[in-house]
């Protein structure tokens, strides 16, 4: 495996390599309407070199000195409004999970990309684990309070792979039963944490995402960091197996600074029906200030699959296999999470 | 080895799905007598439509029923008369005897019958519930995970379990039960379609449901392939695809007023008082967390694939209802071409 090779030249101390970007993130959004593909090729006769960048920019530096062709902001404004004009006419489609493409093409991705880019600068190492197509199941470990972790991922899945991807979430309950936060979860593609929709998604060839620590993982203290908690189950492994899809471990550092959980107020969260009422440095002691996230510098690595087509049709039946599959996965995250960590030498600087 | 039905009797039929059955097998002359039964005889139209099949008013409440099937020889029972919509039923508690008490009497008659040798039930996909721990789709399988708490569902939970200690104890007749979702079409009257055909359609605040329905003629066709076939078992109907709610009202052209979940009986009490729409409160639950069900084994076991996907049979609705878009959806396109001026207007090369 000529793959496998290129990992441990990083791992005797080396730090992870900055992420490479991929070629014009713009390109691949779908939408785009016939405005803005001749904008593109009225800038394509444009000798100077800066025009790449006016796409980019978001439309400063867009007027150019062209005379006829519509320019830059009149092309946004052009998107805009065609997305505006789908949006409230309805004419855009949602699969049987309520997974709404063009919202999150247009909506969710960019609102996700600043705090993805700017923020928490996040760096993906091992993309080329990641198959392009078909069904996989990603398994990470969960930290941070708030799954920033999971929203994160969603992000590098979609701009960092060569092909995009749209991470399908499996979430707890709680997050289908909040108002706001169940109806976006479902629009941008999540579902139940249960292995019908587990199975059902990995069979239709989409890209699964899971967390099998659940609330032990992200609402573990401080002081556990990067500690994995029990990994469920094992729910997942025989999901993955039943589908015969191959189960990628996804290791993510920096999230768990994200939000410094030092304590916990057990009645406020009975009360409130959550699992736990976190306080951290500046939560709730600054109120509203305190939601804001510490900019942790973060890596998230996909590591090698871990094919389970291989094992014969029943072996999601014997749960010997899938305890130790899920052995398997969580001390490679393990793993993974103390050698990156073992490469950082800040948590904020990386 | 099923053979041809010869006497069919059809409850409901004063009601659209049970009176267009009736036409429909009507038509068909190989079948010797079609018998409908309502407690209200059908509209000047509706029996214009139904052409030879014969109009029997009688209770399936009452024990005369068992004496119609004996006396006609009746080999095919189709039970459509199922209803959710009280305002069409006499009122809650009365809705609830027809569905249940019905029912039951009409089952022992078909026990008791010894001509009887297929049934066919026509039930809801309301038996699921509606729940946020519930996964993405239901099969025939899926233990719900929410009891519904009353009316419709439960009325339907309950008849289900008659039907099927029917079946216990007459296992020589096949019963095949038809689990719809919630229909729609330019004509069928139900609470869903007075629901959108409201001018400002209230939906609950921070929730948007996953929407799956079928066309009122393929809820026809279903019910007449399942009374000329033997085809035992339980049966999911729907339609392929699924409209959010919010886009479905978009797509209507109607104005949504979300109203917070605690304050959402109080206005399905007005919409009932009002009778504009009447709601039962396992309907409202509906608006919440909506329902798909998967029809996979409709298509393959049953052998049906519904003509109309859910978004085509909502726009066929939108059409032939000729409800009129409260906000022109020329306006955006205006809006645009205004946005559009401006854009061009501004000083280039800022």
């Amino acid at each position: 495996m000529p793959e496998a090779r290129v990992i441990p030249l990083r791992s005797d101390g080396g730090r992870p390599r900055p992420r490479t970007r991929p070629a014009p993130r713009r390109a691949s959004r779908p939408g785009v309407g016939s405005l803005q593909e001749r904008t593109d090729a009225a800038r394509g006769i444009e000798p100077r070199g800066e025009v790449v960048d006016a796409v980019e920019g978001g439309g400063e530096i867009a007027a150019l000195p062209t005379a006829e062709g519509p320019t830059d902001l009149e092309a946004r404004v052009a998107e805009v409004g065609e997305f505006l004009q789908r949006r409230l006419t309805g004419r855009y489609t949602v699969d049987d999970f309520g997974f709404d493409r063009d919202l999150t093409e247009n909506v969710v991705m960019p609102l996700l990309r600043p705090l993805y880019e700017h923020w928490f600068r996040v760096e993906t190492i091992g993309t080329e684990n990641v198959p392009l197509s078909g069904g996989a199941l990603l398994v990470a470990n969960h930290s941070g309070t708030l799954p920033l972790d999971a929203l994160m991922t969603t992000v590098a899945a979609h701009d960092d792979l060569p092909v995009p991807r749209y991470l399908r979430m499996l979430a707890a309950d709680l997050v289908f039963g909040l108002p706001g936060v169940g109806a976006a979860a479902r629009k941008a593609g999540h579902t139940l944490a249960c292995n019908a929709d587990a199975e059902a998604l990995l069979s239709a060839g989409e890209l699964v995402g899971v967390w099998p620590e659940g609330f032990k993982g992200i609402g573990k203290d401080f002081a556990d960091r990067y500690k994995l908690q029990r990994f469920g189950r094992g729910g997942f492994v025989s999901a993955a197996l039943r589908s015969g899809v191959p189960i990628i471990p996804c290791s993510i550092v920096g999230a768990e600074e994200t939000y410094p959980k030092i304590a916990d107020i057990g009645p406020l969260a009975r009360l409130l029906g959550v699992p736990y009422f976190p306080v951290t440095p500046t939560w709730p002691l600054l109120g509203p200030l305190g939601l804001v996230p510490l900019p942790s510098k973060w890596y998230i690595e996909f590591g090698e699959p871990i094919h389970t087509d291989a094992y014969e049709p029943g072996a999601a039946d014997d749960p010997m296999l899938v305890f130790n599959l899920t052995d398997q996965v969580r001390e490679t995250i393990q793993q993974t999470l103390y050698r990156l960590l073992a490469g950082r030498r800040n948590a904020f600087l990386g | 080895m099923s053979e041809a039905p010869s006497v069919v009797l059809v409850t409901g039929v004063s009601r659209f799905l049970g009176g267009h059955l009736a036409a429909r097998l009507a038509a068909d002359p190989s079948i010797e007598r079609v018998l409908g039964v309502d407690t209200t005889p059908p509209s000047r139209e509706m029996r214009r439509r139904m052409g030879r099949a014969e109009f029997v008013r009688v209770d399936i409440r009452n024990p005369l029923i068992g004496k119609v099937i004996s006396t006609a020889k009746v080999d095919t029972v189709v039970h459509a008369s199922l209803s959710g919509n009280p305002a069409q039923s006499g009122g809650r508690s009365m809705m609830m005897e027809m569905n249940v008490i019905g029912t039951m009497q009409l089952l022992a008659a078909c026990q008791r019958s010894d001509t009887v040798r297929r049934l066919v039930v026509k039930s809801t996909s309301a038996v699921y519930g509606a729940s946020r721990r519930d996964p993405a789709t239901f099969t025939e399988t899926t233990e719900p995970k929410a009891i519904p708490p009353g009316g419709y569902a439960k009325d339907a939970v309950e008849i289900e379990g008659y039907v099927r200690s029917f079946s216990r104890r007459r296992p020589d007749i096949p019963v095949t039960t038809l689990r719809f979702v919630n229909l729609i079409g330019p004509r069928i009257d139900t609470s869903f379609v007075r629901y959108f055909s409201l001018p400002v359609v209230p939906v609950v605040l921070g929730y948007d449901a996953r929407v799956q329905l079928l066309h009122e003629e393929d809820a026809v066709a279903v019910l007449e392939r399942a009374a000329a076939e033997d085809l035992p078992g339980v049966f999911n109907v729907g339609a392929a695809g699924v409209l959010m709610l919010s886009q479905a009202i978009r797509r209507a052209g109607r104005i949504s007023l979300p109203v917070p979940q605690p304050a959402v009986p109080l206005i399905g009490r007005f919409t009932r008082r009002a009778r504009l729409v009447d709601f039962s409160p396992e309907q409202l639950r509906l608006l919440n967390f909506g329902r798909v069900v998967d029809t996979t084994k409709l298509q393959n076991e049953f052998g049906f694939t519904p003509r109309w996907t859910t978004v085509q049979a909502f726009d066929d609705f939108v059409a032939g209802r000729n409800l009129r878009p409260v906000i022109d959806p020329a306006t955006f396109g205006r809006a645009q071409d205004v946005a559009l001026a401006v854009a061009r207007a501004l000083p280039s090369g800022t």
